[in-house]
């Protein structure tokens, strides 16, 4: 009940944010919590080099888009993406910012990080408790010469509403069509087993408390506490490690011209060494500016965030775009036009 | 000269009446107004919950509160699973922390030595004042291993196969679910049931307890027989304070319950409460029934409340009229 008050509470402090900001040499979003360390990290580069100044209000995903719907922010940041018809039903133009990419971590005694090897469908048939000890013959078949030991797997999830299990699910969900059809895709879902821990940190809780335990946690998280992760099989056929240069193989090789709207899950993409489990987290602006000037201000960030943000964002363990996706971004952003019908950032 | 200055200082006295007047005026009317506008509130909060949960409760109906599906994916919603845990977690904290909150207030009473009772009182203040996010991350991380070495393996290795204790024990040995969220949410209601009841039972007055004494009663009969008897009504209140707190604690439970939808099946197994759901899914929530669920759920636990205190209330009234 105070959760509800708080969240109300909070719309309404956003939104007198909002209306008091879009004074002058300021600009404002709200949205998904994953890339607020680094939306705040560019913010304060990019007031000490031009003045103008960001506030990012990290309320999660949901809360992004009902922001930007109700026009109290500038732009509103989710890392679900909207579907193509989604974005045009409410006005809006998507682009993606940052990729992260989602990597199976557990807790087997004795194994290092990369001993054992996963496919997609034996992940969904872990999480749906069809395998349900490590010995299994299913995971003996990708694993020849490792022992694998006999011991129960408990299945860890998320227990707030992710984006990081939205790409998960969605995962499991390409891979596994029972998945699709008992589970499906969705920030939070209906789980057939396991337990939830809440956020990465309590994920990682309790895999680290668990022998015998798989979880999923956000990839700069699995780096920075040194998990014992599994390799993935990429779609074709090899199995590779969880690092940002794979990350980045998956976000260069998407087929992004094909996906209008930006609409695109980074999950299995084709090419080498291309993590299957990648997503990128998206911005969400009007497609018509009420303020011409205020929405060639946030275009002018992100610009400047494509260009001299690179660094900010490897230190913090994300994977910045590749080149060829931000040229593509920039000339999506002609669709942003101002009152008089002119693309707002030249 | 002091004959001089008498006369000077009884206009200024009379010229202070009228002020004072204003001022209880503007005291009253200050309280009247607190006192509205937490009326207005309580009920504006009432009717917020129904309009924002309505599309939920419209679509489900009281199937609602019998169904234990919670499915984000096909938008179907009952609020059965979490009910239940908030029930079930909130009476075994209260079950654990009442003879403990007891034991701290007789003993702060009746028999601590006269030096230390002010540290120990002012400590278990201090308990009342940790926020619960600590109580939250000590929980998962101080509080589970241990609990997972030296009760949770222990108990389920002892369980013979078939008995109840293996009903009872059954589920992941990592310290998390149903019976360690009770024993955090018992810690944190602790420091409020034993304040107040020490509050209560330094009321009693020291007559009463000297005569009994002086009977040649022992401590504990003096306790049990005297005091305790004394100050029921307010002990009930005093539960009913801890029970409430129970009800609605979120972060600590969140971090440690497992969080699953589903009915508990025993101590060990993983659940949910009515605070916890909301916390962990209400800033993602997409989809407007999901959105509405989770606030009928709000209104759910309202309810809950509103009857324990209620229960509270005709508790007291039946005593009153006994006594």
């Amino acid at each position: 009940m105070l959760k509800i008050l708080g969240a109300a509470l909070s719309a309404a402090l956003i939104a007198g944010v909002a209306t008091t900001a879009s004074a002058a040499g300021s600009m404002s979003g709200a949205g998904a919590t994953f890339p607020a360390p680094v939306y705040n990290k560019w913010a304060e580069a990019y007031k000490a080099a031009t003045g103008t100044a960001l506030n990012y209000q990290p309320i999660g995903s949901g809360g992004g888009i009902k922001q930007i719907e109700a026009s109290t922010v500038d732009f509103g940041a989710s890392d679900k993406p909207l579907k193509v018809e989604d974005q045009q039903a409410n006005g809006l133009v998507m682009f993606p910012t940052v990729i992260g990419g989602i990597v199976p971590v557990m807790n087997l005694p004795g194994f290092k990080p990369g001993a054992l090897k996963l496919t997609g469908p034996q992940l969904a048939d872990i999480y749906r408790g069809a395998i349900k000890k490590w010995d299994d013959p299913l995971l003996a078949r990708t694993n020849p010469g490792v022992k694998l030991p006999n011991l129960p797997i408990t299945v860890v999830h998320r227990s707030d509403g992710s984006g990081t299990t939205f790409l998960f699910t969605s995962f499991l969900s390409l891979q596994a069509e029972h998945w699709r059809t008992e589970v499906g895709a969705n920030d939070s879902v209906q789980w057939p087993v396991g337990l939830g821990g809440k956020g990465n940190d309590g994920v990682a809780a309790f895999v680290k408390q668990t022998p015998g335990s798989i979880g999923y946690v956000e990839y700069a998280y699995a780096k920075q506490n040194a998990m014992t992760y599994a390799l993935m099989q990429d779609k074709a056929g090899q199995f590779i490690a969880p690092t940002a240069q794979n990350f980045k193989n998956a976000a260069a090789n998407a087929k992004w011209t094909n996906a209008p709207g930006f609409y695109l899950l980074l999950l299995d993409q084709p090419g080498k060494d291309a993590w299957p489990i990648t997503g990128a987290t998206f911005i969400l602006m009007h497609a018509k500016q009420t303020d011409a000037a205020k929405g060639a201000e946030v275009l002018k960030f992100f610009d400047w965030a494509y260009k001299n943000g690179d660094g900010a964002a490897d230190q913090l363990d994300y994977v910045p775009l590749p080149a060829n996706v931000k040229d593509l971004i920039r000339k999506s952003w002609s669709k942003i036009v101002g009152p008089d019908g002119k693309p707002v950032y030249k | 000269m002091s004959e001089t200055t008498l006369p000077a200082a009884a206009p200024a006295k009379r010229r202070s009446a009228p002020r004072g007047a204003l001022i209880g005026q503007i005291f009253e009317g200050l309280c009247f107004g607190a006192a509205t506008l937490l009326l207005a509130a309580l009920g504006g909060i009432i009717v917020s919950l129904i309009v924002g949960g309505w599309p939920a409760l419209s679509k489900f109906g009281v199937g609602f509160l019998f169904s234990a599906t919670w499915n984000p994916v096909t938008d179907v919603y009952g609020a059965a699973g979490p009910i239940v845990g908030t029930l079930i977690t909130a009476a075994l904290a209260l079950v654990l922390a009442l003879p403990i909150s007891g034991g701290v207030a007789f003993f702060l009473t009746e028999l601590c030595p006269a030096p230390l009772r002010r540290p120990i009182g002012t400590a278990v203040e201090l308990l009342a004042g940790i926020p619960s996010i600590v109580y939250g991350m000590w929980g998962l991380f101080v509080f589970a291993p241990l609990f997972a070495r030296w009760i949770q393996l222990p108990l389920m290795s002892a369980a013979k196969p078939g008995s109840l204790l293996e009903t009872l024990t059954t589920g992941i040995p990592n310290g998390s679910g149903i019976l360690p969220a009770s024993i955090i949410l018992a810690i944190m209601i602790l420091p409020f049931m034993a304040a107040t009841l020490r509050e209560l039972l330094l009321t009693v007055p020291a007559a009463v307890r000297e005569s009994a004494y002086g009977l040649g009663a022992t401590t504990a009969e003096v306790v049990l027989s005297v005091t305790l008897p004394y100050v029921r009504q307010g002990a009930i209140g005093a539960v009913m304070l801890g029970l409430g707190r129970a009800l609605g604690e979120t972060m600590a439970v969140t971090f440690i319950i497992g969080n699953s939808h589903a009915f508990p099946k025993s101590l060990f197994d993983s659940g949910s409460t009515i605070a916890s759901t909301i916390a962990n899914e209400f800033t993602e929530a997409t989809s407007p029934v999901h959105t509405a669920a989770l606030i009928s759920l709000g209104l759910v636990l309202f309810l809950i409340t509103f009857a324990v205190l209620g229960l509270a209330r005709l508790l007291l009234r039946q005593q009153g009229a006994k006594l």
